[in-house]
């Protein structure tokens, strides 16, 4: 199928994009199209204007602002991974990036987009909360901060106002030595996580003295896993601690009962998954 | 409608298309360069891969308006002349194919992946692979052919393939 008919706007600067989206509640931004041109292929979504942002060189690129990194909206996934700045300071979404779709996906999606399209099967929202990233928008009143926590709300529904586009977002640089790692169970034919689990954690010694772990498709929106963290601070990076710890996983989460899995499925690999991803990124 | 400029297999095209004209349906329907298949057309398969701008990309989800400007190789633009190139050889030597519709989208996926990475394990080279679908094969002879061309590529010469056994049944 090819997509119903609608109006195509390329701007060239935030201000431009955002005011489009001001003089048309039913337009719709198109970052690198590719959830949104399956979408409007499949008919699900039937906006009257795309704002294409592809020519607004301000939303690319990666930024070193201090105590934070800064990854424009419109920095495509294949840059992210290869970028030296996420490496150095935000290894867990350069991990997880590398795991999204496949290679040719990675050279059109972007960082913004994937974020704001919030699929809670998609890999990098459960990265940005729990890595407590603040995700910027503008809007026509000028420009605001959201808190992953706040941004994410519901399957596909994010605090973003029609008028407002998704500018940046500032990942706070983690303090000390951190090491991470993304753990995720997918089917090989498709790369959407049916479970994932990000997760960094920071040794002291033989314990853990601090761990974020972040879990992918375990509800309608991303889940922080606090009761996993609580767990593991201050035990001893072992395998039957962490073992001990990840039972917590599943608490309080509603998963999806689909095709990809049963909720009690997911449960079960929410706690295998976060032993794992959290033995990983311990060296355990 | 929408005017765009591209250059598709070395040569320049200007026409004037509907913004929800897939860039896929632009090389096929509107210039014919119909080496292009359409698979799946939920962006899952591959068939559809062609280089735009340097990168690997599925037209199926490219708007032809978002390549207004881009520069798009084809598999039909590939070959130099009646050369064809060390991917496309290698595919027909190891017979990395059967019915041949996800050839050319994994022909087009594989040389991106020797551009980034000229020395592919045979683990990278599955991975390089992963956006592209076969249903015929299961993948040991394109893999085997991928090595190949890497491998002739790299200036040493075409080679049987890296499996240290062939498996059971093929001709290694």
């Amino acid at each position: 199928m090819i997509p119903a008919e609608f109006d195509y706007l390329a701007p060239d600067t935030v201000a431009d994009a955002v005011a489009a989206l001001a003089a048309d509640e039913d337009a719709k931004v198109l970052a690198g199209g590719q959830s949104l041109i399956p979408v409007l292929r499949l008919r699900l979504s039937y906006p009257t204007q795309l704002v294409d942002l592809r020519k607004v060189q301000e939303l690319r690129g990666v930024r070193d602002d201090g105590d934070a990194l800064v990854i424009g909206a419109m920095t495509r996934h294949s840059d992210v991974v290869a970028d030296p700045l996420v490496q150095q300071h935000a290894a867990l979404v350069a991990a997880a990036t590398a795991t999204v779709a496949d290679p040719a996906v990675r050279h059109r999606g972007t960082f913004g987009g994937a974020l704001a399209h919030a699929d809670p099967a998609g890999d990098l929202a459960a990265v940005a909360l729990a890595l407590d990233a603040e995700l910027v928008a503008e809007g026509p009143g000028g420009r605001r901060s959201i808190a992953a926590a706040d941004f994410f709300q519901d399957y596909l529904q994010t605090a973003l106002s029609p008028d407002e586009l998704l500018v940046e977002v500032r990942i706070p640089k983690l303090e000390g030595t951190w090491s991470v790692h993304y753990e995720k169970f997918n089917r090989v034919a498709q790369a959407w996580a049916i479970v994932g689990v990000a997760t960094a954690v920071r040794r002291e010694g033989g314990s853990i003295a601090e761990a974020r772990v972040g879990l992918t498709n375990m509800g309608s929106t991303p889940v922080r896993a606090t009761a996993v963290e609580a767990a593991l601070r201050g035990v001893p990076a072992e395998a039957g601690a962490i073992a001990e710890a990840a039972q917590h996983a599943a608490e309080g989460t509603t998963p999806p009962d689909d095709l990809g899995g049963k909720a009690d499925y997911r449960q079960h690999l929410a706690r295998v998954l976060t032993r794992r991803a959290v033995a990983t990124a311990a060296g355990v | 409608m929408a005017r765009v400029r591209m250059r598709v297999d070395g040569v320049v095209y200007e026409d004037e298309v509907s913004p929800r004209t897939l860039l896929t349906h632009h090389l096929r329907d509107g210039l014919g360069r119909v080496g292009t298949p359409i698979g799946c057309d939920t962006s899952n398969c591959g068939s559809c891969t062609v280089s735009m701008d340097g990168d690997s990309v599925k037209s199926c989800s490219v708007l032809a308006v978002q390549a207004d400007g881009a520069e798009i190789t084809t598999i039909q633009g590939l070959a130099d002349g009646p050369e064809w190139h060390p991917v496309q050889k290698a595919f027909r030597e190891h017979h990395g194919l059967q019915c041949g519709y996800c050839t050319p989208g994994m022909v087009m996926a594989a040389v991106d992946l020797l551009k980034r990475n000229p020395s592919p394990t045979e683990d990278e080279v599955r991975h390089g692979i992963e956006g592209n679908l076969c249903r015929c094969t299961g993948y040991q002879n394109i893999v085997k052919a991928v090595l190949s061309a890497a491998s002739e590529l790299r200036g040493e010469g075409a080679h049987p393939g890296a499996f240290s056994t062939p498996p059971a049944g093929v001709p290694a």
